[in-house]
């Protein structure tokens, strides 16, 4: 085992260059990918969005199917960067080997992990997009506040980006992932405020919640989508852009030691 | 040992990799010349790979020096990588993009725009035969395609050292004609390649030096005909038989020397006649005469286990 090289991340413009790479495929599996993202919150929406906010009616003076779909969006753009930071990145560095051939120009490992966290929260954006589109013709979207929530998507894939970047570092093999989308991912998608408000849990299970940052993400979001006025915005965006920072690093610590060896 | 040239591409000086407990390169000292091609032999496991990695900075050195163009490893590696092109033992394109499109990416992550190279391009897949393939995608390549375009891809910055590790391995006959004409072009045009093979024909045709690694130790150096000259008598008879019917014949022969490889049986001779002579009297022995090649320096440095 080589000894972790802790210096702090100093990439080059180079990232761009290997967003605009991912930007390039991305474009060719166009089809695929948004399928993939956009299938599943749709479905969500439309089944539980009607069905179930007949009975519900209002969470907290906002309709069901708004309160669904701003926690439908927010949980979209968590998976949509962590997909990608956790498989995406996996095969670049491992099946496909396109970070050794990368490796082989000028273009060095903190090039690659920020292009490629830059690239998981653009991606983010671009597929969460359509699912507000969607939400937008469903009649869910109160607010053309909602359209702040784009600059929302982008910073909450941020957020998922490096921790899932970091999962990839140490993975070896795709099974992995499991336990990041089983102990983590499941977890924030069930309990952090998407289908039902985190104040119906019990306080200890809040302390939890409040914690990890899909409620942060929601929390701004939500008002956003539906309207109401933002509380202690700065708070939220504060905690979502610390797990960004910390992950970003501890992302390129942890590809440089699978990477450089 | 071997002569330095006035502006050596790589030097290094008690060059070693440790992963863990395993010592993958242990103390190489290197020389290697501007123009020409240099090569880098060894059975699989030898360290080639690593010693490239090292000189790409992909992998820290743990001990030694290293200077490659002029600059230090590892404070120089992004200008040494910009003046570098590489040819991986396994194809890494894109899978998601045509030809063209993996050639116009890999010229981004050298700062060169598309516009910049498409005259390149048209040249290099002209150069590699494969003009009419540009927009073919990946899947659609054969082998033998897929390695061309590698080495399109290592030529697209222009490199003033080009690293091909095991370009040939896997191809058939035709295209590893065509790929070694090729390299010889690149040399003829003042390039320097380094060169790893453990294909023994393949060295002896391309490299002008080259150093035999084994277990991570340089284990010697020189041409191809030096070594072939300083290691190896000048007559090599190759006889199949049971080696309780051949080794006999041998016996008590001055100047030779004889390395048995299962039933394959190397008589390495000073003078031919006496062997031949013996030979003869032996009945029902095959036998083939032939001049002494670097397979036979290999086998000699190399097959220890092999020799009985």
């Amino acid at each position: 085992m080589t000894t972790l090289d802790i210096t702090l991340p100093h990439p080059r413009t180079s990232a761009f260059t290997i967003l605009l790479r991912n930007a390039l495929v991305w474009r060719k599996l166009l089809g695929p990918s948004l399928a993939f993202s956009f299938g599943e919150p749709v479905i969500y929406l439309l089944g539980l969005g009607y069905g179930l906010g007949q009975f519900i009616g209002e969470v907290n003076g906002v309709p069901y199917f708004t309160f669904l779909a701003s926690g439908l969006l927010a949980a979209s753009a968590m998976n949509v960067a962590s997909f990608e930071g956790m498989f995406s990145v996996f095969t670049r560095m491992t099946h496909q080997q396109t970070y050794d051939a990368i490796l082989a120009t000028p273009v060095q490992v903190d090039d690659i992990v920020a292009g490629e966290t830059l690239w998981c929260a653009s991606k983010s954006v671009l597929n969460t997009l359509p699912i507000l589109l969607v939400a937008t013709l469903l009649g869910a979207i109160q607010s053309w506040s909602a359209l702040g929530a784009i600059p929302v998507f982008f910073l909450v894939g941020l957020c998922f980006a490096g921790p899932a970047i970091v999962a990839a570092a140490f993975a070896p093999s795709y099974d992995f992932f499991n336990y990041y989308t089983t102990l983590l991912i499941t977890p924030m998608f069930i309990f952090s405020g998407v289908f039902y408000p985190v104040a119906t849990l019990p306080a200890a299970a809040q302390v939890i919640v409040n914690i990890l940052p899909l409620s942060h993400a929601i929390a701004l979001i939500r008002p956003l989508v539906a309207g109401t006025p933002l509380t202690e915005p700065l708070l939220h965006v504060g905690i979502l852009l610390a797990y960004a920072v910390v992950g970003y690093v501890a992302a390129t610590v942890f590809i440089r030691r699978r990477l450089i060896r | 040992m071997s002569e330095t040239a006035p502006d050596p591409v790589i030097v290094a000086r008690g060059l070693t990799k440790h992963f863990g407990g395993r010592q993958a390169v242990r103390g190489i000292d290197l020389d290697v010349p501007r123009g020409g091609c240099f090569g880098f032999l060894g059975p699989n496991g030898a360290g080639k790979t690593t010693t490239l990695r090292m000189i790409l900075g992909q992998s820290p050195l743990t001990a030694g020096t290293l200077t490659v163009l002029g600059l230090p490893v590892p404070a120089g590696i992004r200008e040494i990588r910009a003046r570098t092109g590489v040819v991986p033992q396994a194809d890494n394109q894109d899978p998601d993009f045509t030809v063209v499109e993996n050639l116009r990416m890999y010229a981004r992550y050298f700062g060169l725009k598309p516009a910049q190279v498409a005259d390149r391009i048209e040249e290099l897949l002209g150069f590699l035969e494969l003009g009419d393939r540009k927009d073919a995608k990946m899947r659609e390549l054969s082998g033998g395609m897929k390695r061309r375009l590698s080495i399109a891809r290592a030529l697209i910055n222009d490199p003033e050292l080009i690293m091909l590790d095991e370009p040939t391995t896997g191809l058939d006959p035709q295209v590893r004609h065509l790929i070694w004409t090729r390299l010889r072009k690149l040399k003829a045009a003042g390039k320097t390649l380094l060169l790893t093979t453990h294909y023994m024909d393949e060295a002896e045709r391309l490299c002008d030096q080259l150093v035999v690694i084994d277990r991570g130790k340089i284990i010697t150096q020189g041409s191809p005909q030096g070594l072939i000259r300083e290691h190896i008598e000048p007559h090599v008879i190759e006889v199949q038989g049971e080696g309780s019917t051949v080794l006999p014949v041998f016996d008590g022969m001055p100047g030779v020397r004889v390395l048995s490889v299962g039933e394959t049986h190397y008589c390495y001779a000073q003078e031919l006649s006496p062997v031949l002579a013996r030979l003869e009297t032996t009945p029902r022995l095959q036998y083939t005469h032939r001049v002494a090649n670097l397979e036979d320096v290999f086998l000699k440095l190399t097959g220890h286990e092999l020799r009985e």
